[in-house]
């Protein structure tokens, strides 16, 4: 525990105290969920239902049924992959490295923005696997198992294989620290079940809380295992963004073949994945009536944030223009001037306004605490990522070496049914986890709730005047 | 010594000592052994059901039947899997081709040409590599029909006789219609048909007429007959509109003696240099150092011009009349500067034409040398007169008895539809077609002859070459040889057409010593060639009547004309059902699966017409009076003014595969001066506002200015300086080894390389002579199982070929111009690059598959392990060519391919399939394998013969059936082999003779992407043009 100034400004507004805190979080849980969250998960369970048909008809029939051809290997398939993957990049940020740099206001969205790191990741990786031409095969053959074929083995050159040990470990990780989290919150509902004489709810929190009994001891391994669970996410944050990027970086494609993607590829991904956290969390805010938790202040912080990733994109967006011209390799050249000018340029324009363009909006005040503005431009964000993933796979091989293989590609319905599954998926788990799982980090949030009484109801105006 | 009293115990039960175990301590086994326990329990019972009723269940599951019949006896000279190969003839009309069939468990499963030949030479085009699946088309006829019901054909026989004899009597005509007849024993077999019945006449005519030709010949030299050339002894080429490497003459020949004449080995500088005036862009044109776009109207007076030309430099009389065009006359002084070694051809069928062509070569003195009228070839025997005449017989109800020799004319010929509908007034009307098709299907009696590898023949392609066709399967369906038929209906005693040319070749060159062992060596070679006594001929055309009769019969001035071709894909539309040339990128608009209309750039940016992504529009097009609906495709080089279309398209009774595609515009074919006239002088052309797409294998037409692609060299700038083949391409990636020392890329590695111990595959193809015809294409796609997509796929950019023609246009901008690049000029250079799997020692598909299901052999192949791969398409989105084709449906099984993947998907097709590739399921990477078969089965051979492998043992069946040998293959570790000599190949390092790197001292010899350092196993030898830089 570390001492807070009581200058600084409150994170949590509201003069909250710690019971305020159980109960405001808790009722989710404990309350019959409203209408409106039966009326998103029957949406989402509908898009989730398309999309599982989607995917059936690609299983059933073969790849064939999206729009990829003889030069086009990999359009709406990996660009979703790398899409989801920047995505969850968020929730790990949030609570792996702001957690080792004490940034307290992290603490009221890290537990939203795992969880949607967790979803995020499970949907990536539905891509990697669809698109395989052989599923039922490859699934396993791409791990290292022992097996009968003889000495057959992976190829531990393919970045793909490198993907598969990026991925899977940083899932791993991911849920491990977020259930950790969870643990003491699980273990607040089960006590508050106990009191209101709930005996279903007791028990399933009380398993789920592997029966957490809050001791001091408890509570210190408990931190000692976060700050662990924290510093192994650290480096994840960056190798597993670099990683997807050697897909590409490691390959031979002009427009692929850059060594400036690692870093590029990790600020989009925060990028595109602070995006996403705000777009959820407005809404969370919104309908769980939890503005004084996630209040204006977490909302700019998380804008600044964009503004400084968006611009790291930007700036290498132009130098990889520069390089192409730069380099005079023609390959390289005309990789970037196809980009630009080719047939996909109205693809390339349009990352170029959402990405670069559009957070540098954020320098205005006004705008990065409006929240209408930021949930319009979460949105705008996430567009232009998609579209940069778009631009990367598919401008570059749609013209690459040889002339006469370069083809246009065009998506099938069953490309756009297979982004759709993945966003029932990450609908509805999420819609599952707002309702049964604490949404707010309650333990931690209850760290940076005022102690002192004089402070209580003090907090609004202080705020005010700072801001002023 | 003190007694140990310790007690020791095997167990508790024995300390313990209880009764139960005393009683059972004897016996071996604690409890019964199960066989001796016979009375079941209870669970037993259940257990013993369960098993029994789901057995049961799983086997009433309906199992594949997989039919795999073995031989009880097994036949002499076959071995299960060891292929035999029988020399034949193939034989379409008036086409010819001396081939050697492979069979393997009695199935032809390939055809490749035979060497032994000296007029193919060991060539073959794409129809005839792709005859072999029209062997098995599913929509042949299996019996005789008689009315449209099933016969026997004894049934057959009697009503034919019946009818024929009551014709017979009552003095009725009778016509035998054929295509051009090759076999002297057809004719003799038909001759007796006519002894039989008198009245008979037998009429032939061609698709593609040269009967203009014959007709001149006669005028000038007395005699109607087409003679024969040879190109490899020409060092100036004309053509006007003549497509010889495709669809005129004797196309195979030709091609073969045109690649000596291209060559551009070392010391050979001096290539021959080709001229082509024509209106649509041909495999010709696309070949040739100088082309002019003119209009079909203008070919007359184009010859008439250089006739003027020539006829001036040698101090002849000149006619009236002559168009002047571009390279025109650079084309005569060159002419008349080389006479002696010069020739000029035209594709045009008017007599008058064909006469002053005769009259400039014989002014060249190109007669003996290069034309050789002493040797009259016979591919081309039609007679359109006789034809026209025959239709208004038939018309005019003269014809009491018609039997088509198999041919069909109802679709074929530009009268087909008055025939067609005459038939039903004739008393006997039928068909040998082997199949129901546009004329067959209107006649009374089907008497469906064998295809080609099924039945006995012989041919004579030209005068004293003789060749044979000897069956390579029994017959699969209930048909009889057409002259079995006539001798049947003569009534012969023996009809056993084997007999019968046996006795025929017998009688006519058999010259004494052992009949058995003759004929077999007649077999065993596939043909039999005697000299033919030289003369000469002397020219008495009347060239001023014929420059007069051009000037009257040709009027240019129309907005449109109208050229009607033949392709290099379906050609005539005879083997149209074979899905292997339908899907067979046409040579030069890489369309496939369509019909279009061809229109000039010039003409389509006029009408507003645009081909991205070939989506298009139809258009109605009207010529002689007939209007046929087609999409519009724009071809660069196509002169302005001309609209193209062709021949071979618009079946409606071919069978499933090519039923519909397209519109038949034989019917547009006009009768000039006596001949068949390829071309209308007036044509509409009315867009219609109906969208389509063309199914097209390539979208993308000119290269783009990349050298690394595409290393072209005028001749002259190679003679001023040699330097330029290997200095004028700078490689833009460069690596540095230290500050001062750039080095190429490729020569710093972080790999360690291969080594090769044994063979080194590797693979030159010259740019130079590859005409684009793309037998290779289809050779590939039989030998590999390749799978055929349909239209659908094709559009979706999915096509399987191994093995592609890139087909590049240049283009007028910049090369620093990419906008402007992508534009192909008005009439483009055009140059054919085969691109197939490079085999790259540094592969770059092999380091990213997770799987490593796609390998390096020790032989420097890259091998595709079908079984092992998951197909996550890595490998083909980083292969910088594209090779790569991923199995996106289950092509063999699936409905929606039944219709073009008929040699996986069907029964009878399947036959077709080659055992030792296997068919590739669905989500699998498929690609060239450099025909890995075929050097495993050589390297057993030579294995079990106990000696080294030869060059030239193993052979591609790129390789095999490129006519101008463009293709070579062979170990680059074996210093004497072809390619080595070719490519001039020494080690790198002199200390790793057996290393990936390989330096090829053939100064034309680059790799494809030499910068990006892949270090391919295929060497290309860049393409010399014949020209003047000072003209281009």
């Amino acid at each position: 525990m570390q001492v807070v100034s009581g200058v600084r400004d409150p994170l949590v507004t509201g003069g909250k105290t710690v019971h305020d805190v159980s109960h405001d979080i808790s009722r989710h849980v404990e309350n019959p969920p409203a209408k409106s969250w039966y009326l998103a998960m029957a949406i989402s369970l509908a898009v989730f239902g398309y999309g599982l048909y989607c995917v059936f008809m690609v299983l059933w029939n073969g790849i064939g049924m999206w729009g990829l051809n003889k030069t086009v290997g990999w359009a709406w398939d990996i660009t979703n992959f790398v899409w989801w993957v920047g995505i969850g990049h968020a929730g790990t940020l949030i609570s792996a490295i702001l957690l080792l740099f004490r940034q307290k206001w992290r603490m009221s969205i890290n537990r939203a923005a795992e969880a949607m790191t967790i979803f995020a990741v499970i949907c990536a990786a539905t891509f990697p696997l669809i698109h395989m031409g052989r599923l039922w095969l490859g699934f396993y053959w791409a791990l290292p198992l022992p097996n009968t074929f003889g000495s057959l083995w992976v190829n531990f050159n393919s970045p793909l294989l490198w993907d598969v040990f990026a991925i899977s470990t940083y899932f791993t990780v991911s849920l491990v620290f977020w259930y950790i989290g969870l643990i003491p919150d699980f273990a607040v509902i089960r006590d508050r079940a106990q009191v209101a004489g709930n005996k279903v709810r007791a028990a399933v929190y009380n398993a789920l809380s592997f029966g957490w009994e809050g001791g001091a001891k408890t509570w210190m391994r408990y931190e000692s295992v976060a700050l662990i669970l924290a510093g192994l996410s650290t480096p994840l944050v960056l190798s597993v963004h670099t990683i997807v990027s050697f897909d590409f970086a490691t390959s031979i494609i002009p427009g692929w073949h850059t060594t400036i993607f690692p870093p590029y590829f990790v600020a989009g991904a925060i990028f595109s994945g602070f995006a996403m956290v705000l777009t959820l969390l407005l809404i969370t805010r919104k309908v769980f009536k939890l503005e004084d938790y996630i209040t204006i202040y977490h909302i700019e912080l998380m804008n600044i944030v964009i503004i400084v990733t968006g611009s790291i994109v930007g700036v290498a967006y132009i130098t990889e223009l520069f390089i192409s011209w730069y380099s005079g390799v023609e390959y390289e050249g005309y990789a970037f001037f196809n980009r630009v000018q080719g047939p996909y340029a109205w693809a390339y324009w349009s990352m170029m306004t959402c990405n670069v363009i559009s957070p540098q909006l954020f320098w205005f005040r006004k705008i990065r605490t409006s929240l209408v503005a930021t949930f319009v431009l979460s949105i705008v964000v996430n567009i232009g990522m998609w579209f940069e993933r778009f631009v990367i796979i598919v401008t570059s091989i749609h013209r690459d070496y040889i002339p006469s293989s370069w083809t246009m590609f065009h998506p099938t319905m069953y490309d756009i049914g297979e982004y759709l599954f993945t966003f029932g998926l990450f609908f509805t788990a999420f819609l599952l986890f707002a309702k049964f799982f604490p949404v707010i980090n309650m333990a931690e949030v209850k760290s940076i709730v005022k102690h002192n009484s004089e402070n209580v109801g003090a907090d609004k105006k202080v705020s005010e005047k700072q801001h002023a | 010594m003190k007694e140990n009293t310790k007690v020791y115990w095997k167990g508790l039960e024995q300390l313990t000592n209880s009764p139960d175990f005393v009683q059972n301590a004897h016996k071996e086994f604690a409890e019964a052994p199960p066989e001796e326990n016979l009375d079941h329990s209870r669970r037993d019972f259940l257990k013993m059901m369960g098993f029994g009723v789901s057995a049961v269940a799983l086997a009433a599951c309906e199992a594949p039947i997989r039919k795999a019949i073995p031989y009880v006896n097994k036949p002499v000279d076959l071995d299960p899997s060891i292929a035999n190969y029988y020399a034949s003839t193939y034989i379409n009309g008036g086409d010819y081709c001396s081939i050697v069939v492979k069979t393997r468990e009695g199935r032809p499963i390939k055809v490749d040409g035979n060497a032994l030949s000296s007029v193919t030479k060991g060539g073959t085009n794409a129809q005839v590599e792709a005859s072999v699946l029209s062997l098995y088309d599913n929509d042949r006829l299996r019996a005789p029909k008689a009315t449209g019901k099933n016969t026997t054909w004894e049934e057959l026989d009697k009503a034919v006789v019946a009818k024929l004899t009551e014709i017979n009597a009552a003095g009725g005509q009778i016509r035998i219609v054929s295509n051009t007849v090759l076999s002297p024993s057809t004719k003799a077999a038909i001759d007796k048909f006519k002894a039989k019945y008198p009245t008979t006449q037998h009429i032939q005519y061609d698709q593609n007429s040269h009967y203009g030709i014959a007709k001149a010949n006669e005028e000038s030299f007395g005699t109607a007959m087409i003679p024969s050339y040879d190109f490899s002894k020409a060092k100036v080429i004309v053509s006007v509109a003549a497509d010889f490497l495709n669809a005129w003459g004797s196309p195979i020949e030709n091609t073969k003696q045109y690649a000596l004449t291209r060559d551009a080995g070392e010391g050979k500088n001096d290539i021959s240099r080709h001229y082509q005036f024509e209106s649509n862009l041909s495999v010709t044109g696309a070949n040739a150092d100088y082309r002019s776009q003119i209009k079909p109207s203008e070919e007359g007076a184009i010859v008439v011009a250089l006739y003027n030309e020539i006829a001036s430099l040698a101090g002849r009389a000149t006619v009236s009349g002559g168009v002047d065009k571009t390279y025109l006359k650079k084309a005569a002084q060159e002419l008349w500067a080389n006479r002696g070694s010069a020739l000029v051809v035209a594709g045009s069928n008017d007599k008058a034409i064909q006469v002053l062509v005769n009259g400039i070569n014989d002014m060249l003195g190109s007669y003996g040398v290069t034309i050789l009228p002493h040797v009259p070839v016979y591919f081309r025997q039609g007679d359109d007169a006789a034809m026209a005449n025959f239709v208004s017989e038939v018309e005019g109800g003269k014809v009491a008895g018609v039997i088509f020799f198999n041919c069909n004319p109802v679709y074929d010929h530009p009268m087909g539809d008055k025939i067609g509908a005459a038939l039903k007034n004739v008393s006997l009307s039928l068909s040998t077609s082997y199949k129901e098709d546009e004329t067959a299907s209107m006649t009374a009696f089907l008497a469906p002859d064998h295809h080609y590898l099924e039945a006995w023949n012989d041919a004579e392609p030209k005068k004293n070459h003789f060749s044979l066709a000897q069956p390579a399967i029994t017959p699969i369906f209930k048909t009889r040889a057409a002259q079995e038929s006539f001798m049947t209906w003569a009534g012969e005693s023996n009809v056993d057409y084997f007999e019968f040319v046996k006795n025929n070749w017998k009688d006519r060159f058999f010259k004494g010593g052992n009949l058995q062992s003759f004929w077999d060596k007649c077999l065993y070679d596939g043909v039999l060639e005697m000299p033919v006594e030289a003369s000469s001929v002397s020219f008495a055309g009347n060239v001023s009547a014929a420059a007069s009769a051009i000037a009257s019969n040709y009027k240019s001035g129309a907005a449109f004309e109208l050229a009607i071709y033949e392709n290099g894909t379906v050609g005539n539309g005879s083997q149209a059902n074979n899905p292997l040339l339908q899907e067979l990128p046409e040579p030069i608009t890489k369309a496939v699966w369509d019909h279009y209309v061809l229109i000039s750039q010039k003409d389509a940016a006029a009408a507003g017409i645009t081909n991205p992504e070939s989506k298009t529009r139809y258009a109605n097009i009207t010529a002689n009076g007939k209007t046929v609906k087609l999409p519009v495709l724009i071809q660069p080089g196509l002169a302005k003014g001309v609209l193209a279309v062709a021949i071979g398209y618009g079946r409606t009774k071919a069978g499933k595969v090519a039923d519909g595609i397209g519109a038949n515009v034989y019917p547009m074919v006009s009768m000039t001066n006596g001949s068949l006239n390829f071309s209308a002088a007036e044509a509409k052309f009315e867009l219609l506002n109906e969208d389509y797409q063309i199914a097209q294998t390539q979208t993308h037409h000119t290269y783009m200015g990349r050298q690394t692609v595409i290393r072209e060299f005028k001749s002259n700038e190679v003679k001023e300086n040699p330097e330029i083949l290997t200095k004028s391409f700078a490689p833009k990636v460069a690596t540095w080894l230290d500050e001062d020392h750039q080095v190429k890329p490729g020569e710093l590695s972080m790999w360690k390389g291969h080594d090769y111990k044994n063979h080194h595959w590797g693979m030159a193809i010259d740019l130079n002579t590859c005409t684009g015809c793309a037998a290779c294409v289809v050779a590939c796609n039989v030998e590999n199982n390749v799978a055929l997509v349909g239209r659908e796929e094709v559009i979706n950019r999915r096509e399987m070929h191994w093995l592609r023609i890139d087909r590049y246009y240049s283009s007028d901008a910049e090369v620093t111009d990419w906008k402007g690049l992508e534009d192909a000029s008005d009439n483009p250079e055009v140059v054919f690059q085969p691109m197939l799997c490079q085999h790259c020692n540094n592969a770059p598909c092999e380091t990213v598959c997770p799987v490593a299901a796609t390998t390096h052999s020790s032989e420097g192949l890259n091998q595709m392990t079908y079984n092992r791969c998951i197909g996550t398409r890595y490998c083909a989105n980083n292969c910088p060519y594209k090779v790569r084709r991923f199995n996106w449906f289950k092509y063999h099984d699936n409905k929606q391919f039944e219709k073009s993947n008929v040699a996986q998907t069907s029964d009878i097709g399947k036959m077709v399939l080659n055992p030792d590739v296997t068919v590739r399921s669905r989500g699998v990477m498929e690609k060239c394998s450099f025909c890995v078969q075929k050097i495993q089965a050589g390297k057993l051979t030579a294995k079990k013969e106990k000696r080294e492998l030869q060059d030239g043992e193993v052979t591609t069946a790129c390789q095999t059936a490129c006519s101008t040998g463009a293709i070579t293959f062979g170990d680059m570790n074996n210093p004497e082999s072809k390619i080595s000599k070719l490519l001039k190949l020494r080690p790198a390092n002199p200390n790793k003779p057996y290393g990936i790197d390989k330096i090829a001292d053939n100064p034309r010899a680059y790799t494809v992407l030499e910068e990006i350092g892949v270090k391919p196993n295929i060497f290309y030898l860049s393409k010399i043009r014949n020209k003047d830089s000072a003209n281009a």
